[in-house]
């Protein structure tokens, strides 16, 4: 103890730990800063993404969603709305709509990937909303699980999407899509922003890892073969009904006709 | 004599000494059938009824009625882990563990669905033509039978695999059983042995499903059979064909041979659906739970006009004394029903009734001979067809860009307007029809030839028709309307006098005809042309 109240009082303990503490600053400083030049690119790309996007927006969006996507009198307004909502809607074709109907529909986009991301950057510069699931957050091969998938399924979206994700009829023309051949990135944001007809499924209600359970699960829904034959659209016994009501006692009417005919 | 001759009339003269057979089947295997078609129709429910006893057997050897829960550890990768009832369960082990047993669920289904068809179709021939009439009502009534509980037997059987989808169907059994007045609640309990679903339904049902109703069937379908037999089959009326005799082939060798391949051909044909087309994919329905519901859950087609009347009726509820009465429930699944088929079991007896007929009959009628009764199976259909398409109307909706709603609309104003449009419609139908009978008869074939007259008159010629076909088109007789009296001799109004009249009234309507052609005006009209 007493050696270093000695050093303490050294002449030269002033200077050196003046050096010290300069060095760790320095140091720290520069290993912080290259972090902040990360940064400054990726801002910079975002301010490019967010004005190419708000161009995107002004052409093709803001006749209907207002000129600050305040909403223009025929379409909400998309502040708040988050980047997910929008690559769900423009990345599935169904915004831009294509007629003013009950429902937008699912077509072939009309943006390419960039643009889709420039537009969602726009418009989650305006507040913030849910952000797009990064590849990481979508791992539902190592994160799901397909039999619990099934079961989150049928209790939360089969009453809309029937038993195997085919799809159904809501009110008034609406209607629940099909969920074969949908991105799960696309499933991921619908769950999160409740585009349209369908509710919202929060992380608290479904979690993360339950939302990928569900991914897998449909996935493997739209892979599973055709066991046992002919599908018929998976759509229950209306069409079992109409096969057998024509096939099935056509051909059995036929082959009456034949016996009977046969006898003259 | 041959050897084998020999052979085979000492075994046959063994078995006729012991048991007095040759006399019985001397007779019975020359009973002649008459030959067409539509009497095949029937054959289809025979048989297929036997390929859902043969596949239904070997699905019993491995279907486990039981609600105790089990976790599943079969092949079917998406279900593995999950909790779920024995007999789902076992369900799935049979369509993905046994040998065929896929194929083998899959022909029991579809056999069910040919069995109803067939049963269907049966009916409107026997309808159209009617076959109904005496002797034969009480056969009709049996028929009528069978058909109400096979649609029972269908509900029953796809109800067993404990799936989400025949859940779905039970739960909706359920709420019509509840919706009884009175004693709703305490039927529904005692069904269920309890609350909904309970562990004592699916064991309840089977027994029904696989041993009771079998049975019924069975014993019903012999003796729907031993009057067809005893009775004789009728006959289309032709040339020879008269009401004291049947004019066809004998049972054997003709219609052993061709009844016997009929039976492989349906066998043919169900056997084939099964292999190629999916019916009921249990394992994609997942297991029953009351929490959970599909969109487009949809009974088999026999059940589906009955939940197409249930999805179409307004929501209209009462409540009386603190208890509430779900009409909306009882009118479409019970009350409607009950009247259809309880009108359907009693129509030989409402059109004897109505048109005083009390004769027997073993020729049939062409429908538009008999344009009353015609127009009124139309209605009965249009009815049905209604009620079936808005059954399905959620995947009508989605597949022809409809909306749900339009459905609906459609359907509660069609079902009242569209069977009575159907019922004018077939009328006049059979009646034009019958007015070119009628002129086929007197004017002849039209040949096409135009030939141009001295005179410059163009006409078209026309040949006569044969003398068989000018016989089938003016050999049916043609009923005079009742003409009951309202006032007794001394001119005073009997007691029954609206009775009478409103009989009258209908008698009328059933006799509406064109006047067939009559021999003398065939006559007179044979210089013309």
């Amino acid at each position: 103890m007493k050696r270093l109240s000695r050093l303490r009082r050294h002449r030269a303990t002033g200077p050196i730990l003046l050096i010290f503490a300069l060095f760790t600053i320095g140091t720290t400083f520069q290993v912080a800063s290259a972090v902040d030049a990360e940064q400054t690119t990726t801002i910079a790309a975002r301010s490019a993404a967010i004005d190419e996007g708000r161009e995107i927006f002004l052409k093709g969006c803001s006749s209907c969603h207002g000129l600050n996507a305040e909403s223009g009198g025929i379409a909400p307004s998309l502040i708040g709305v988050g980047a997910a909502s929008v690559d769900f809607q423009v990345g599935t074709g169904r915004m831009p709509m294509g007629d003013m109907s009950v429902q937008a529909m699912r077509k072939a986009p009309l943006y390419n990937p960039e643009e889709v991301y420039a537009l969602a950057m726009y418009v989650a510069s305006l507040a913030p909303g849910p952000e797009i699931p990064t590849e990481e957050m979508l791992n539902y091969e190592r994160d799901g699980s397909t039999a619990e998938g099934g079961e989150l399924f049928r209790t939360n979206c089969a009453m809309c999407h029937n038993f195997a994700g085919q799809g159904g009829a809501l009110t008034q023309g609406k209607y629940a899509p099909t969920l074969m051949g949908v991105e799960p990135v696309h499933i991921y944001e619908a769950l999160i922003t409740g585009p349209q007809s369908m509710p919202v499924f929060s992380d608290k209600t479904i979690t993360p890892e339950e939302k990928l359970s569900m991914i897998k699960w449909i996935k493997a829904a739209e892979a599973e073969p055709q066991l046992g034959g002919a599908a018929l659209g998976r759509v229950g016994p209306v069409t079992e009904g109409l096969l057998v009501w024509t096939l099935g006692i056509g051909l059995l009417i036929g082959v009456a006709v034949w016996l009977a005919a046969k006898a003259r | 004599m041959t050897a084998r001759e020999r052979i085979a009339g000492n075994v046959a003269g063994y078995v006729d000494d012991r048991t007095g057979a040759a006399k019985w089947m001397k007779k019975n295997l020359t009973k002649v059938f008459p030959d067409h078609w539509s009497f095949l129709l029937g054959e289809i429910c025979l048989y297929s009824f036997v390929i859902l006893l043969l596949s239904g057997t070997f699905l019993t050897f491995w279907y486990d009625p039981s609600m105790r829960e089990v976790v599943y550890e079969g092949s079917y990768e998406p279900l593995q882990g999950l909790e779920m009832s024995a007999a789902y369960a076992s369900t799935l082990d049979i369509s993905f563990e046994v040998r065929g047993g896929l194929l083998m669920r899959q022909i029991h289904h579809w056999a069910a669905l040919i069995f109803m068809v067939g049963i269907v179709v049966h009916l409107m021939r026997v309808y159209f033509t009617g076959a109904f009439r005496k002797p034969r009502e009480t056969n009709w009534v049996i028929g009528v039978g069978l058909l109400t509980l096979g649609i029972v037997e269908g509900f029953l059987g796809y109800s067993l695999p404990d799936d989400l989808l025949s859940g779905t169907g039970i739960r909706i059994a359920e709420a019509i059983i509840q919706a009884l007045p009175v004693v709703g609640s305490y039927l529904a309990f005692f069904t269920f042995g309890g609350a909904f679903p309970g562990v004592a339904f699916i064991p309840r049902i089977y027994t029904v499903h696989i041993l009771l109703l079998p049975g019924i069937f069975l014993a019903l379908i012999t003796v729907h059979l031993m009057l067809v037999w005893y009775q004789k089959h009728t006959q289309f009326p032709g040339p020879g064909r008269t009401e004291k005799n049947v004019v066809g082939y004998p049972l054997m060798p003709v219609y052993m041979a061709k009844a016997g391949g009929f039976f492989f051909i349906v066998f043919g044909v169900t056997a084939f659906l099964g292999a190629v087309a999916s019916i009921n994919p249990i394992w994609l329905y997942g297991p029953y739970t009351p929490g959970q519901v599909s969109a487009g859950s949809q009974p088999d087609w026999y059940m589906g006009w009955l939940d197409g009347l249930v999805r179409m009726a307004p929501p209209i509820e009462t409540v009386t004394f603190g208890y509430t009465i779900s009409w909306n429930i009882l009118i479409p699944g019970l009350i409607l029903p009950g009247i259809m088929f309880t009108a359907l079991a009693l129509y030989p007896f409402i059109e004897s009734w109505a048109t005083g007929d009390k004769r027997e009959h073993h020729l049939l009628d062409r429908p538009r001979n008999a344009p009353t009764r015609t127009a009124i199976g139309a209605m009965a259909l249009t009815f049905t067809l209604v009620c079936l398409l808005n059954g399905g109307n959620d995947i009508i909706a989605t597949t022809f860009d409809l909306t749900i709603n339009q459905m609906m609309w459609f359907s509660r104003i069609g079902v009242i307007v569209l069977p009575p449009l159907a019922y004018v419609i077939t009328k006049r139908l059979c009646l034009s029809l019958q007015r070119a009978d009628r002129d086929l008869v007197l004017h002849g074939r039209e040949t096409g030839r135009l030939v141009r007259m001295p005179n410059g008159e163009f006409t078209e010629i026309h040949e006569p028709i044969s003398a068989e076909k000018a016989w089938l088109l003016t050999s049916h007789e043609q009923l005079a309307p009742l003409e009951l009296p309202d006032l007794d001799g001394g001119g005073v109004r009997r007691p029954g006098a609206i009775k009478n009249k409103i009989r009258n009234r209908i008698s009328r309507s059933m006799a509406t005809a064109v006047p067939k052609a009559t021999q003398s005006e065939r006559k007179e009209l044979e210089g013309h042309h």
